[in-house]
């Protein structure tokens, strides 16, 4: 009788624990104690196409736009790197690379180096007649 | 020889025109329309009937003059590093003189885009790369900075970044580590623009390049390389280059 008793109390303890473990994400998320990536996004509202689409395919938008521009000469501004920048760069840093940056900061935050920008320009092209 | 080449003109207005009378929505003709135009619309790729080249007349070229090097610099953001011997260099000016007669000349000397580019051969990696319209680029993004293609052009039109860019012109992408050269302002090209070079050498009243579409009999620099002579810098390599010199 006591042996059972037991028994149950520790199935029990072990239920709760299990409970505990699958909620800790959610109840981390909800309670923001996992840090976020922290994004300045100055134009909000819906890209070239929609975001859950954006996140998970503008790497390979991109390699694609790139090889047709690069050998053929298709310079389409759709999925061309240059029109992202140009749409999302900061208004306060004018670059999309930068702490709050809108590419820096979400490659931060899922460690992915990017590379994009050691050859092509992070700030859009300058109007003319400006100097810096 | 004339007779036929107006013949050939004559026929292909004949077919533009015709064309035109059809409405221009004719696939074959609508193609020979755009082809003399000189446009191409924004989507679709760049076709092999375009040649471009470029045709530099040395008796205007100025000694001392270096117009087009500086647009080039400009244009591609070419910085002056503070190291001379390796900075990457898209253009030159070179002075010629013949010991025998005297004569002097000055002539620009950039990548010659040639039809058979040795640069291209020897890439490892498929990077040098002959675009269908016979302009000779790297895709930087497959160079592995392994530097055969400086060492097989016979032009040394061919350099290589050695240090980091910053604030390049969003056209004109270029990093460290890869090999480069003139493009012939192909950013400039597709908008259909002149190429740097030329076009501050024209603004600067000097006039000696043309450039434009070899293989349209319509556009001005194929109809100067069939009235005068011009040369090819080492025609003997048989590279069929698309920049061609007047009066060297």
């Amino acid at each position: 009788m006591k042996r059972k008793g037991i028994g149950a109390l520790i199935s029990q303890i072990a239920r709760a624990i299990c409970l505990l473990a699958l909620l800790l994400p959610v109840l981390a998320f909800a309670s923001d104690r996992v840090p976020k990536p922290v994004i300045d996004i100055d134009k909000a509202g819906k890209c070239v196409e929609d975001t859950a689409t954006m996140r998970r395919e503008h790497p390979d938008m991109l390699k694609h736009q790139r090889d047709s521009t690069m050998h053929e000469g298709i310079r389409t501004t759709k999925y061309s790197l240059k029109a992202c920048v140009a749409c999302h760069a900061s208004k306060t840093s004018g670059s999309v690379l930068g702490e709050k940056g809108f590419c820096q900061s979400c490659h931060a935050y899922a460690s992915v180096t990017i590379d994009c920008f050691r050859c092509h320009s992070s700030k859009p092209k300058r109007t003319s007649g400006v100097t810096p | 020889m004339s007779a036929d080449a107006n013949d050939g003109i004559s026929r292909r207005g004949f077919l533009a025109i015709s064309a035109a009378t059809l409405g221009g929505v004719m696939l074959a003709p609508g193609i020979r329309l755009i082809e003399i135009a000189g446009a191409r619309a924004p989507a679709t790729g760049v076709s092999k009937q375009v040649r471009w080249g470029l045709l530099i007349d040395t008796n205007k070229c100025t000694p001392g003059c270096d117009d087009c090097v500086k647009a080039c610099a400009t244009e591609n953001g070419l910085k002056d590093t503070g190291h001379p011997r390796t900075d990457p260099q898209w253009i030159r000016k070179v002075e010629l003189k013949d010991m025998r007669t005297g004569r002097a000349s000055s002539v620009p000397v950039m990548c010659q885009h040639c039809e058979h580019p040795p640069c291209v051969d020897v890439c490892p990696t498929g990077a040098s790369f002959k675009r269908a319209d016979g302009i000779v680029l790297v895709d930087r993004h497959i160079c592995i900075g392994c530097r055969y293609c400086i060492m097989a052009c016979p032009y040394k039109a061919r350099s290589i970044v050695f240090e980091a860019i910053t604030d390049q012109n969003p056209d004109v992408p270029r990093g460290n580590g890869c090999a480069e050269g003139c493009t012939l302002c192909v950013h400039r090209v597709d908008r259909d623009e002149q190429p740097a070079c030329v076009e501050a050498c024209t603004k600067a009243g000097h006039n000696a390049m043309t450039f434009g579409d070899l293989n349209d009999p319509q556009s001005e620099i194929a109809q100067r390389v069939a009235k005068y002579a011009s040369t090819q810098i080492r025609a003997d390599l048989k590279l069929n280059p698309g920049v061609r010199y007047q009066g060297l």
